[in-house]
C-alpha cells in the first residue's frame, strides 16, 4: 500500500539587509508559499541607526536596527552573524575590486552567498528536508554599478557556490531559470523582471504589499561606499604603512572630526555629547585630551607625540573647538591610556591656524 | 524542570553586537533559562527584545541603571541554534 506523500514545504533563506529590497524579495517569496529564514551579516562597515544615533542631533530618530524590525514586519526569524574579521580580506583583497571608494560590493556579495551556501548546506546535512533549499537575495540587475550588473549576477552565483540555488526573485524574469524554478517549488510568471535604478516599480510593490515604513538608505547599507569614509580609511592605512585594521578602528572612523596635523598622530575630535561619550569608552586606548578650564569636546589622539610641542599644538586645535576657543588661554587635561593625567594650558589655534589639508574624509 | 538565571556581559559593545552576544549565548542554553544581559548601547533596549520577539523568547524584565541598560529574558522553545 502507498501512502500519499506530503508535499515538502520549500524553505529558502533571504539575505536580510534591512532595506526594501529584501523586505520585496522575501515577500514574494512567502505570497508563494515558500518558508523563510533570514540572515544578515555584521561586518563592521554596517550603516546602523545607532551609529547614526550616537550624534545627539539624530536622537529623535528611532533607534532601531532596521534587519531586526524588518525580520519582524516580514515574520521571519533572523539569523545575525558576525562576520567581521573573515571580512577583513574581503575589505583587503578584493579579487574584483573597488567600487568607487573602498567598497569590494562584487566581493562582499560573493562572500555573503557563500555564506548563506554554507549555512544551506550544512543544514540540509544535518535536517534533510527540514533544512534550506534556497537562498534569496533583492538583487535587482542594474541597480549597483559594481556588484549589481547583468553581467556579475552569474559571478555571485558560480563563485559563491551556491550556482542555481540562488534565486532573485525581484529580477528573476530576466535571468535563465533557478533550480527552485524548474522544479516548481516557485511559479517564475509570478516572479519580477525589475532592472536599473529607477525605484518605481519598488515603491508599487511596497505598495501592493502594504509596506509604508522602510529603510532606503541612499549609499546603500555599507559605510565603505561613502567618500569621506573611504579616505579616512585609506589615511589609516598611509598612516600605519600597512592595510589592516581591527574592529575598533573601523567604529572610530565613524565618529567626530578627524584631524591629522602631523604624519604620526591623528586627532579624533567629538562633534557634540553623542559622540563625546562614544569617544569616553574608548579613553582606556589611546591618550586623550579634554577642556578642563571650559566646556569643550573630547578628543583621542591615534599615533604618538614626538614632543611636547606637538602636544601642546594639539591641546591648541582641540582648544580651538571647545567653548574657550575666544580666550587667551584654555586648560586641557591630557590622558594617557593608563589613566595618568595632567594640566596644560595653552592659546587655542586660531581658524586659519587649522590647515584644511589636516581634515580627514 | 529547573530554571537557571545566566548573566551576560555586552558593555561598550554597540549595535549588533549585544544582539549577536544574545543570540549566541541562547544557542546554548535550554528552554525555560534566563539571562540577563547587561549593555551600554541604549539601543539594545529596542533591538534585544525585538529579537525576543522574532525568535520566541519572552521579555521579563527591562531596565536602565546609571549609564548601564539590561534586559531579562526567558529561553523560549526554540533555542535558535542551527544544526
Amino acid at each position: 500500500m502507498t501512502q500519499a506523500t506530503q508535499p515538502v514545504q520549500r524553505r529558502a533563506i533571504a539575505l536580510v539587509s534591512g532595506g526594501l529590497d529584501s523586505m520585496l524579495a522575501v515577500k514574494v517569496m512567502q505570497e508563494q508559499g515558500i518558508e523563510v529564514e533570514g540572515v544578515n551579516f555584521f561586518t563592521g562597515f554596517c550603516v546602523e541607526g545607532h551609529t547614526h544615533a550616537i550624534r545627539k542631533k539624530d536622537k529623535d530618530k528611532e533607534k532601531r536596527n532596521n534587519a531586526l524590525w524588518v525580520a519582524e514586519q516580514l515574520g521571519i526569524k533572523l539569523h545575525i552573524i558576525d562576520i567581521s574579521e573573515e571580512y577583513k580580506d574581503v575589505v583587503l583583497n578584493p579579487k574584483h575590486g573597488y567600487g568607487a571608494n573602498l567598497n569590494p560590493c562584487l566581493d562582499c556579495k560573493i562572500f555573503m552567498v557563500n555564506q548563506a551556501t554554507l549555512m544551506i548546506n550544512k543544514a540540509r546535512e544535518f535536517a534533510g528536508d527540514k533544512g534550506f533549499d534556497f537562498i534569496i537575495t533583492g538583487e535587482v540587475i542594474g541597480q549597483r554599478p559594481k556588484s549589481q550588473r547583468k553581467e556579475t549576477m552569474p559571478i555571485i552565483s558560480q563563485e559563491s557556490g551556491a550556482d542555481d540555488r540562488l534565486l532573485r526573485p525581484l529580477c528573476a524574469r530576466n535571468l535563465p531559470p533557478t533550480l527552485p524554478e524548474r522544479e516548481g517549488w516557485v511559479n517564475r510568471d509570478a516572479l519580477y523582471d525589475f532592472s536599473g535604478r529607477n525605484r518605481k516599480p519598488q515603491m508599487a510593490l511596497a505598495e501592493r504589499f502594504g509596506l509604508e515604513d522602510f529603510a532606503q538608505p541612499a549609499g546603500g547599507c555599507c559605510f565603505l561606499t561613502d567618500e569621506s569614509y573611504s579616505n579616512k580609511l585609506a589615511d589609516l592605512w598611509k598612516a600605519r604603512n600597512e592595510r589592516r585594521y581591527e574592529l575598533d578602528d573601523i567604529m572610530l572612523l565613524k565618529v567626530g572630526r578627524h584631524l591629522r596635523p602631523r604624519p604620526h598622530y591623528k586627532l579624533i575630535i567629538s562633534r557634540e555629547e553623542g559622540e563625546n561619550r562614544f569617544l569616553e569608552g574608548y579613553r582606556y586606548m589611546f591618550t586623550s585630551l579634554t577642556t578642563v578650564s571650559c566646556p569643550g569636546p573630547l578628543a583621542l589622539v591615534d599615533g604618538q607625540f614626538e614632543s611636547d610641542e606637538e602636544l601642546r599644538e594639539a591641546a591648541a586645535i582641540v582648544a580651538r573647538y571647545s567653548k574657550g576657543r575666544v580666550l587667551d588661554e584654555v586648560t586641557l587635561e591630557v590622558r594617557g591610556p593608563d589613566g595618568v593625567a595632567r594640566q596644560v594650558t595653552v592659546k587655542p589655534a586660531l581658524p586659519d591656524e587649522v590647515l584644511p589639508a589636516w581634515n580627514v574624509g | 524542570m529547573s530554571e537557571t538565571l545566566y548573566e551576560l556581559d555586552t558593555r561598550r559593545l554597540m549595535c549588533p553586537m549585544p544582539v549577536i552576544k544574545t543570540q549566541n549565548k541562547v544557542r546554548t542554553l535550554g528552554t525555560g533559562d534566563c539571562l540577563k544581559v547587561v549593555c551600554t548601547d541604549p539601543g539594545a533596549l529596542n533591538d534585544i527584545p525585538a529579537w525576543c520577539r522574532i525568535n520566541g523568547h519572552e521579555v521579563l524584565e527591562t531596565g536602565e541603571d546609571g549609564n548601564e541598560v539590561f534586559v531579562v529574558l526567558r529561553v523560549g522553545e526554540d533555542n535558535g541554534a542551527l544544526f
